[in-house]
This record gives C-alpha cells, sequence and structure tokens, in this order.
C-alpha cells in the first residue's frame, strides 16, 4: 500500500468544492446585487438557507450514518445557535434604534437610559421591561458568538454524558434527544423564559452598523458565508471519517460491544461526536436565522429533527455528499411544493392541492427509500460509477466509499 | 511462577440460577489452558465475567503483577489492561478492510483526541502487514472483511488480538465451523501465541483439546469439577458421570 494525499484518497472532496464553488459564482453573477438580477434576493435567501440545511445535514450525516447514533434532537442545536446569534443582533439594532430616537430629545442619554429604552423595545411583547439574566453577554457581538459554540456544546456534553454513560442506545436514545428538543421547546414559549416567548426573536434580517447596506448585497454576502462554512465542514468531516476516528466510529455503529473489547471507550467516541455534531448544527443555525429573519421556539419542534433525519435518509446515509444532496434536493422541493407553486392536480372529484399533500408524498417517499433504495440518492453515484456491492452474506455494504481504496467492489 | 488472572470465590445469579457458583481459576502468564464442560456450564459466563461485561454477585478477579481488580473496570479498560477476547462467532467489521480492522485494533492510544490526530506511520504499516501475514491474510489487506471465507474472518478475528498485544487471551470455541487444515493451523496459532502470554481456550471437541496438548480445567454446573492433563481429567470418575459418560 502506497501513501496519498488527502484528496486522492478523497477525491470526492474536490468535487465537492468545485461544485460549491460554481454554484456560490452562479448564484452570485444572478444575484440582484452582484449580476444580472434573474434570481430575487429571497431566492437568493432561500438557497443560502438551503446550504445551512446541508451543513446540519452534514452533522447528521456524521452521528447516525457514520455513529450509528438516530438522534433526533439535533435541530434543537441548530436554533439554540439562531437565539444566541438572534440575542446580539436583536440588542445591537435596537440599540442604533433607541439611540438615535435619544439623541432627538437635545440631551446626551445616558448609558442606563439607553440600556432601559432596549429593554422596553425588546421585551414591550411579553409584559416586561427589564433584561432577564440570559441577556447578559447580549451586548457583545465576540461573547456572544462564542455562545453560539459554547452553549450548545455544553448542553451536548451534559445530555451526551448522561445519555451515553447509562448505555442508552437505540430507539431509546432517539425518543430520549425528541423530548430533549420538546422540552426545550415548551421552555421557550413561555414568556418569561426570557426570550420573548413564542414571539421569538425577530428583524434579523437587518444586521447593525449596515443599515445602509441593501438586503440585495446581504442576502448575497450571507451566501457566501454560508457557502464557505458549507465548504470548510465538509472538509473538516471528510477527515474525521478517513482516519482511524472514522474507523473506530463505523466500528460502532456496527458492533459497539466489539469495539469495548477493543479497549475503546464507546461512550466517550459517542459524546465527542454527539458535542462535535451538535456544535456544527448550531453554527449552522447561527447562519440559517439572519437570513430567514425570525426565530420562533417553533423551530425547535420535534418534527424538524426528524426532517433532518428524512433528509439524511433519501440523500444517502454514511456518505457526506449523499447527505447535503438529501438536504438540498427535499429542502428545494418541500419550499416549491408548499409555496403553492406546484401545481395541482384536479381528479374530478377531487383536487390534489400540493400544500396538503405534499408531506404524504415525502413520507411516501421516504418509505421507499428505505425500503427499496437503503443508500438513498447517493447510491445513484455508485451506479454511474459503475459500482456495485459485491454479493456477500454479511451485512450491506457500507456506503463510504470516497474513504476506502475498494478494488473488490469495482468490477 | 505467579499467576497472571486469578479468579477466586465468585458466584453469579441469573434471576435465580446461579450460573457461577463459586469458582476458583488461575492462570500464569505463559500458559496454555483449555476449559471443557458441558452446555451450560457456565464457560461462556465465566468469559463475560473476566472482560468486564457480567458483573459477579460475589468473588474477586485479581489480573497483573500490580493485582488489580478487573471487577471496578469497564469492558475497554480490561481490555486495555491486556486481556483480549474472541468470540465464537467470528465478529470482524465486515464494512471496513482487512487491513482497517487490523490497524484499529493495534497497540496504540485508544482516547477519541489522540485517535482522530492518529497518523500511519511506516512502523504501523509494516505491523500489520507482519500480522496478516502471521494469520495467512497477507494478499487480503485491501479486502472487505465481509467477504472473507468462516476460516479467513476467524483468522482476521486472532489477528486483531494479536494486535492488541494482550496478555491474557479469551478463546471461546475457535475451532468451530473450521475445516481439517484450517483447524490445525488454529491448533498451531494457538501453540504458538501461548509462548509470550497466558491463553484460554474454550473448547467443546475433545480431538481439539488434545491436539492442544495442555493442562484441562473442567467445568461443571459453574464450578471446577477437575483440572490437570487431559488424560488425567477423562480418567476422573465425576468427569466421566457428568461429561463424557453422556456423550
Amino acid at each position: 500500500m502506497t501513501r496519498h494525499s488527502f484528496i486522492a484518497q478523497n477525491p470526492a472532496v474536490l468535487w465537492f468544492l468545485l461544485i460549491l464553488a460554481v454554484f456560490t459564482i452562479v448564484v452570485t453573477l444572478l444575484s440582484e446585487a452582484y449580476g444580472v438580477a434573474f434570481i430575487s434576493t429571497s431566492f437568493v435567501k432561500t438557497l443560502g438557507k438551503t446550504l445551512c440545511l446541508c451543513l446540519v445535514a452534514l452533522a447528521m450525516d456524521l452521528i447516525w450514518g457514520y455513529a450509528g447514533i438516530l438522534s433526533l434532537g439535533h435541530m434543537a442545536f441548530f436554533a439554540i445557535g439562531g437565539y444566541m446569534v438572534g440575542m446580539w443582533l436583536m440588542y445591537a439594532r435596537t440599540e442604533e434604534i433607541v439611540v438615535a430616537a435619544l439623541a432627538q430629545g437635545g440631551l446626551p442619554a445616558t448609558p442606563e437610559e439607553v440600556r432601559q429604552g432596549i429593554a422596553t423595545q425588546i421585551f414591550g411583547v411579553v409584559g416586561a421591561s427589564d433584561f432577564p439574566p440570559v441577556w447578559a453577554l447580549a451586548h457583545s457581538f465576540w461573547a456572544q458568538m462564542a455562545l453560539v459554540v459554547a452553549v450548545p456544546g455544553v448542553l451536548a456534553l451534559v445530555f451526551g454524558w448522561l445519555a451515553f454513560r447509562s448505555r442508552v442506545t437505540g430507539v431509546y436514545l432517539s425518543i430520549l434527544t425528541q423530548a430533549m428538543t420538546l422540552a426545550l421547546a415548551l421552555y421557550l414559549f413561555q414568556n418569561d423564559s426570557g426570550l420573548r416567548g413564542n414571539n421569538g426573536l425577530s428583524g434579523l434580517q437587518n444586521l447593525p452598523g449596515l443599515g445602509d447596506v441593501s438586503q440585495d448585497a446581504l442576502s448575497v454576502w450571507f451566501f457566501w458565508a454560508s457557502a464557505v462554512a458549507l465548504g470548510l465542514a465538509y472538509v473538516l468531516l471528510t477527515w474525521v471519517v478517513s482516519g482511524k476516528f472514522g474507523s473506530v466510529i463505523r466500528a460502532i455503529r456496527d458492533d459497539e460491544q466489539r469495539v469495548r473489547f477493543l479497549g475503546y471507550s464507546v461512550e466517550g467516541y459517542k459524546l465527542f461526536v454527539f458535542t462535535l455534531t451538535a456544535v456544527i448544527a448550531a453554527i449552522a443555525g447561527a447562519l440559517y436565522y439572519p437570513q430567514a429573519g425570525i426565530i420562533n421556539p417553533a423551530e425547535l419542534a420535534p418534527i424538524a429533527s426528524i426532517y433532518l433525519a428524512v433528509w439524511v435518509a433519501i440523500g444517502g446515509r454514511g456518505r457526506l455528499y449523499g447527505a447535503v444532496i438529501g438536504a438540498a434536493f427535499v429542502s428545494l422541493l418541500s419550499s416549491w411544493f408548499t409555496g403553492g407553486r406546484a401545481p395541482s392536480i384536479p381528479l374530478g372529484f377531487y383536487t390534489i392541492n400540493w400544500v396538503d399533500w405534499w408531506l404524504v408524498l415525502l413520507g411516501l417517499s421516504f418509505v421507499a427509500v428505505t425500503l427499496f433504495a437503503p443508500k438513498g440518492i447517493g447510491g445513484l453515484f455508485d451506479l454511474w460509477q459503475g459500482l456495485r456491492s459485491p454479493d456477500r452474506k454479511g451485512a450491506a455494504l457500507g456506503p463510504d466509499d470516497s474513504s476506502l481504496q475498494e478494488k473488490e467492489a469495482v468490477k | 511462577m505467579t499467576a497472571l488472572l486469578e479468579v477466586s470465590g465468585v458466584s453469579v445469579t441469573f434471576d435465580g440460577f446461579r450460573a457461577i457458583n463459586n469458582l476458583s481459576f488461575s492462570i500464569g502468564p505463559t500458559e496454555l489452558r483449555a476449559i471443557i464442560g458441558p452446555n451450560g456450564a457456565g464457560k461462556t459466563t465465566f468469559m463475560d465475567i473476566v472482560t468486564g461485561k457480567t458483573r459477579p454477585n460475589m468473588g474477586t478477579v485479581i489480573f497483573g503483577e500490580k493485582s488489580i481488580s478487573l471487577l471496578s473496570m469497564n469492558e475497554a479498560e480490561i481490555a486495555r489492561a491486556g486481556v483480549g477476547r474472541k468470540f465464537q462467532r467470528p465478529t470482524v467489521f465486515e464494512d471496513q478492510t482487512v487491513a482497517e480492522n487490523l490497524t484499529m485494533a493495534l497497540k496504540a492510544a485508544r482516547a477519541p483526541w489522540r485517535v482522530l490526530f492518529w497518523k500511519e506511520g511506516p512502523a504501523d504499516r509494516e505491523r500489520v502487514q507482519d500480522l496478516a501475514r502471521e494469520v495467512g491474510l497477507a494478499d487480503q489487506l485491501p479486502r472487505k472483511s465481509g467477504e472473507l471465507s468462516h476460516g479467513q474472518k476467524q483468522w482476521l478475528e486472532i489477528g486483531m488480538l494479536l494486535a492488541q498485544e494482550p496478555r491474557l487471551l479469551l478463546v471461546d470455541e475457535p475451532a468451530a465451523g473450521m475445516t481439517l487444515a484450517e483447524r490445525e493451523h488454529t491448533t498451531a496459532l494457538l501453540v504458538e501465541m501461548a509462548r509470550t502470554r497466558a491463553v484460554v481456550v474454550v473448547e467443546h471437541d475433545m480431538e481439539f483439546v488434545r491436539r492442544l496438548n495442555c493442562k484441562v480445567t473442567v467445568l461443571h454446573e459453574g464450578s471446577v469439577l477437575a483440572e490437570g492433563s487431559l488424560d488425567h481429567v477423562t480418567r476422573n470418575q465425576q468427569v466421566i458421570e457428568v461429561y463424557l459418560g453422556r456423550g
């Protein structure tokens, strides 16, 4: 066996980055701000948000497709990342408005007046006028950015430690993660949780200090940032899964008891992967919600995390590009169907309205993929490359082709 | 010669059923030992206790010169302390190549952070090739281990155990489902391994045990019935009654 460079071992990385770069350039050239205005600003935002969903799908693929832990709570980390960035955005933006308003009064406003003004502005909707303790760092950009990573990271660490230490696995762990995201959502729905209850945080699309920059330009900037984050995460996760660490987590997926007898602390690995993916999900959320403009506790609904699993399953779990394809394909299709743009099908006695029937279609395709194409859309690449699973008596051949030197399967 | 593993007075009960009853057992640092006994004698439970899968209700399990107690450690810690285990059914990671299986088992740091930054050096690659050669899989390294034959999987698992460099090896029915030629190869491997470490072989097949030519421990209803050479134990009247007489 000869040594190969990282790229030679993982050709999918090069292709992925190339396609992502071309896509980014094309969207930029067609945008309203920097191109021929062929695609609207709101669609640029949709594409940017889709890239963030691809990023969180990458995280889901690492924990589910590679480590075999079906977490149905990762959208909670995504939303927490959004809340953390939203707190700063809302604080700083309101501060600008309050300072401007107070300046018209003649006398310069004291810091206390400014702070009180901001609090009244933000918390008026929930009948409060003071900052709750969780907003203590909201005035500082860097502190709040650190919290984007720290809060979901610590939550995942504590939750994961409790769950994995007790050797909760399989469907029980999935249920536990569902309970976690539901509990968080219910907590945030309360007005006294300090995050504006069911109103959530809004106006996040306006960046403080950039009042004169149009949304046309901002949407492209966020699109770029999302593309860069997705590219970096793809390279990072490819590196994580292609070495011995990847070997160990795939082994844990297939037979964790055997891995224990090899001397690896299975719980430690699960906790590591759980926390790492929670942090990636939070970063994705922090990029997503400024593009969405609003975040509220409904974003933490258990169904959101189930969608995430559906994207990864349809795209093809156990291969990173599969997760990206699944998230992009299904979420874009979903916004097409639910956006009322898909033509209804009149059957005479009944009209199929896709806004209502899309979920049924999605559910059926999920079942179909699980039953008939367990490799998902990513499996098409195997067909295209003429790669077939050798006929073996054991378990199905793992789909992680980009990181392996598979000589036998290429016929 | 002081014992490498010292099991004394161990009992374990599953829902009122005494699987192991006041069992005592010890093995030296370079010894080959066969454990035989009828079904339900507690052979597998004994292995589960030593490897940390099952916690006994009573008794002590002491390992190594420093006399560490294995009872307070989990499976992974026991494995790192130097106890390797081979299952009856070959359990290799079928989705991964022979080389990857062996690399994973190589003696090296096991913490997630260290493994993440681990890079295969020339010495590691050489070691993997040596191990593969030792178990007769040198030309199978890039193959998925799921494609190997049953016997080859058994050897791969033995190779993985060797890669762990354990001081005590527990082997559950290594000859099950093997052809005659494969059995001979396996016998040679086990005898060779016992030159530098302790090897405990659990086996049903008397012919295979005879070929190992080592001290034999007979288990019955969770405790030791007899111990000694195969000829010695097969002459024991009790052994004949509970085990050999029925077969």
